[in-house]
């Protein structure tokens, strides 16, 4: 029988046996937190949901009951006012940027959205507040969807960049070929095979927005009623978690599980039903 | 053709409309003009960028204008925060927010490039779909989440069992002494560490996969060992990227908001314990900015924004820079 004629060390074995060993370590404990966290949220959040939660206001501390109706419809309020601002600005940033954005000032728009993608949430939240917040003296719905839309468009510009890139060339050269205008197919060809994956750039902004807390502080401040007005202060789930999970009452720091629950959910189902719509091809056509 | 017989074309119009040559040089120039005009859109659109970046800037100088005038260059190194006294220095909150950074950065980033270099070089290719869906999954859950979680589990946690025997074993250091809470310095680096993990685990594993594949072969048919070919080729290629993946962590760190203002504590103080309480700039301007009263306090809170806007911008800079040099393929050792 052949025998090898070299074999590795020991030394180098064990080494390498100890290294693979704590490589896999790590991912293992990588994934302890998410199953943890999602546990806990399930598990303690359970409890106090139900429909009532869904649909009423918040009672004043010491009184059961009451939920968190406003701040649902609000954090919705919220999310649709930001992408009026952050889609159109986004998407427009995104073709700017793969379709003429080759050059020198492409690239400066490249890195500052890149850098803005980097700015913390607060200091956007403080922008907002001197730029709406401050004229009108009052806080508004409109001061936090500006801060979330601006939040909004590095992300949807840049994931826009990337598949707009993906569109093969030659199906922007067999419709110029075809005697139509560069803005024409830009519109109704690449944007239009691009749709999905723009869509999806536009959900990725969504989750990222929908769990912020920091910027709404002082914008969107937050309201113990029910509102729909753009100029009026408004409640969103996770500014109503931060201010149950700081109060000092058992009864609140449940509904800030619960709150904390039907906000993962909602964040994960936006994604997922996203997904699916997608993948059936409704969504057809983002001109 | 005779003149007249034919019929009018539903898109062309008749055919004599078409022989007109001025209109159809009109056309094109209409046409050319609707190019323009579309083209002039869009670069709005990513001129607004830069405007946004710029008033983002513009704004906070402008409202910390107060402070900057009445403390100058002393805000960043005065330990003193008096609201009462209309009194503010920065430092107690820049060290809160380097040192819990560094903290975050100690514990995630050799759990994340581990994770990375699993994912990408041992994980069979089964689990590696579930596992990088974990991963983003963890970057999904948003802060305020992270916070009530490091509120209500994380701190009891560290108070029961992890702060009595590092203490025990570590007091002598000076780092794990005095009363423990639970909450302070070491449950925001944890919380932090947690909420940095994806990002750096993501990018690492891009540059480790940008490494070519060549290198890995080699290093193999040379004899390395899988340990070793992982350090000697694809670990030294990816330096510079895994650098940037790092820095771009640090920059997350450094802006974190909710979750750390929810475990850090909240005092203005410098304390060498990491058991101690703490407080950031941005978890400092979160809490103080609402109840703020009086010009100079909010000036204040706006300057230390300001100071946070102007370290993440340098911070992010340098780590694009970092990865891009990587990825798309330019000299890296240059900038390493």
């Amino acid at each position: 029988m052949l025998k090898p004629l070299h074999t590795t060390s020991l030394r180098r074995r064990l080494s390498n046996w100890t290294a693979l060993g704590l490589i896999t370590l790590a991912a293992l404990i990588v994934t302890v937190p998410l199953f943890l966290i999602l546990g806990t949220v399930v598990f303690r959040g359970l409890g106090a949901l139900n429909w009532a939660f869904l649909t009423q206001i918040p009672k004043p501390i010491g009184e059961e009951g009451g939920g968190m109706g406003n701040a649902i419809v609000g954090s919705l309020l919220l999310l649709g006012f930001a992408s009026l601002i952050g889609v159109p600005l986004g998407i427009g940033a995104g073709v700017f940027l793969a379709e003429y954005g080759r050059n020198k000032f492409g690239n400066v728009v490249r890195f500052t959205a890149d850098a803005l993608n980097g700015v913390p949430s607060v200091v956007i939240g403080m922008t907002a507040w001197a730029l709406v917040v401050v004229p009108q003296k009052h806080f508004s719905l409109l001061a936090g969807s500006v801060a979330l839309g601006i939040m909004m468009i590095p992300v949807i510009s840049r994931t826009t960049e990337e598949v707009l890139l993906l569109v093969p060339q030659s199906i922007r050269e067999a419709a110029l070929g075809l005697g139509i205008l560069k803005w024409r197919t830009i519109l109704s060809v690449v944007l239009r095979t691009a749709s999905a994956g723009i869509v999806t750039s536009v959900m990725l902004a969504f989750a990222r927005i929908a769990g912020e807390s920091a910027p709404l502080m002082f914008t969107a401040f937050g309201n113990e009623f029910w509102n729909m007005n753009p100029d009026q202060p408004v409640a969103s789930l996770p500014l109503q978690i931060y201010k149950y999970a700081i109060q000092p009452y058992e009864q609140a720091h449940a509904q800030a599980w619960t709150a904390a629950l039907v906000l993962i959910s909602m964040i994960m189902c936006t994604v997922i039903l996203f997904r699916f719509i997608v993948g059936r091809g409704t969504i057809k056509g983002a001109s | 053709m005779p003149e007249g017989s034919a019929t009018p074309d539903p898109v062309l119009g008749t055919p004599e409309k078409l022989q007109i040559v001025p209109r159809s040089r009109l056309v094109v120039r209409e046409n050319v003009l609707a190019d323009q005009v579309f083209r002039g859109i869009v670069m709005l659109c990513g001129l607004a960028v830069l405007a946004i970046v710029g008033l983002i800037f513009f704004e906070l100088v402008n409202q910390s204008h107060l402070s900057i005038s009445k403390f100058g260059l002393k805000f960043l190194v005065k330990q003193i925060w008096d609201p009462v006294a209309e009194d503010f220095g920065a430092l107690p909150f820049i060290y809160g927010t380097v040192v819990s950074s560094l903290l975050g950065l100690i514990i995630a980033v050799p759990l994340s490039v581990g994770t990375a270099l699993f994912l990408t070089e041992i994980c069979p290719r089964r689990l590696r779909a579930v596992l990088s869906l974990l991963v983003e999954l963890l970057a999904a859950i948003p802060s305020v989440i992270y916070g009530l979680w490091g509120i209500f589990v994380l701190a009891p946690f560290l108070r029961v069992h992890v702060q009595p025997f590092l203490g025990r074993y570590f007091g002598w250091t000076g780092l794990f002494s005095g009363p423990k809470y639970g909450w302070g310095m070491l449950a925001a680096g944890v919380i932090i560490a947690i909420m940095i993990l994806p990002i750096i685990a993501s990018i690492t594993r891009e540059v480790v996969t940008a490494v070519p594949r060549v290198q890995r072969e080699a290093a193999l048919a040379l004899g390395a060992t899988r340990w070793e070919m992982l350090r000697m080729a694809v670990l030294r290629n990816a330096r510079p990227g895994i650098f940037g993946a790092v820095i771009l962590g640090l920059g997350r760190a450094l802006g974190e908001t909710m979750a750390v203002t929810m475990v850090i504590g909240n005092r203005p103080e410098i304390a060498k314990s990491l058991f101690a309480p703490g407080y950031t700039l941005a978890s400092a301007v979160a809490n103080e900015f609402t109840e703020a009263v009086g010009n100079l306090y909010l000036s204040a809170l706006m300057e230390m924004a300001l100071v946070l806007f102007v370290i993440t911008l340098i911070v992010n800079a340098l780590a694009g820079l970092l990865v891009w040099s990587i990825t798309r393929g330019m000299p890296a050792r240059a900038l390493a």
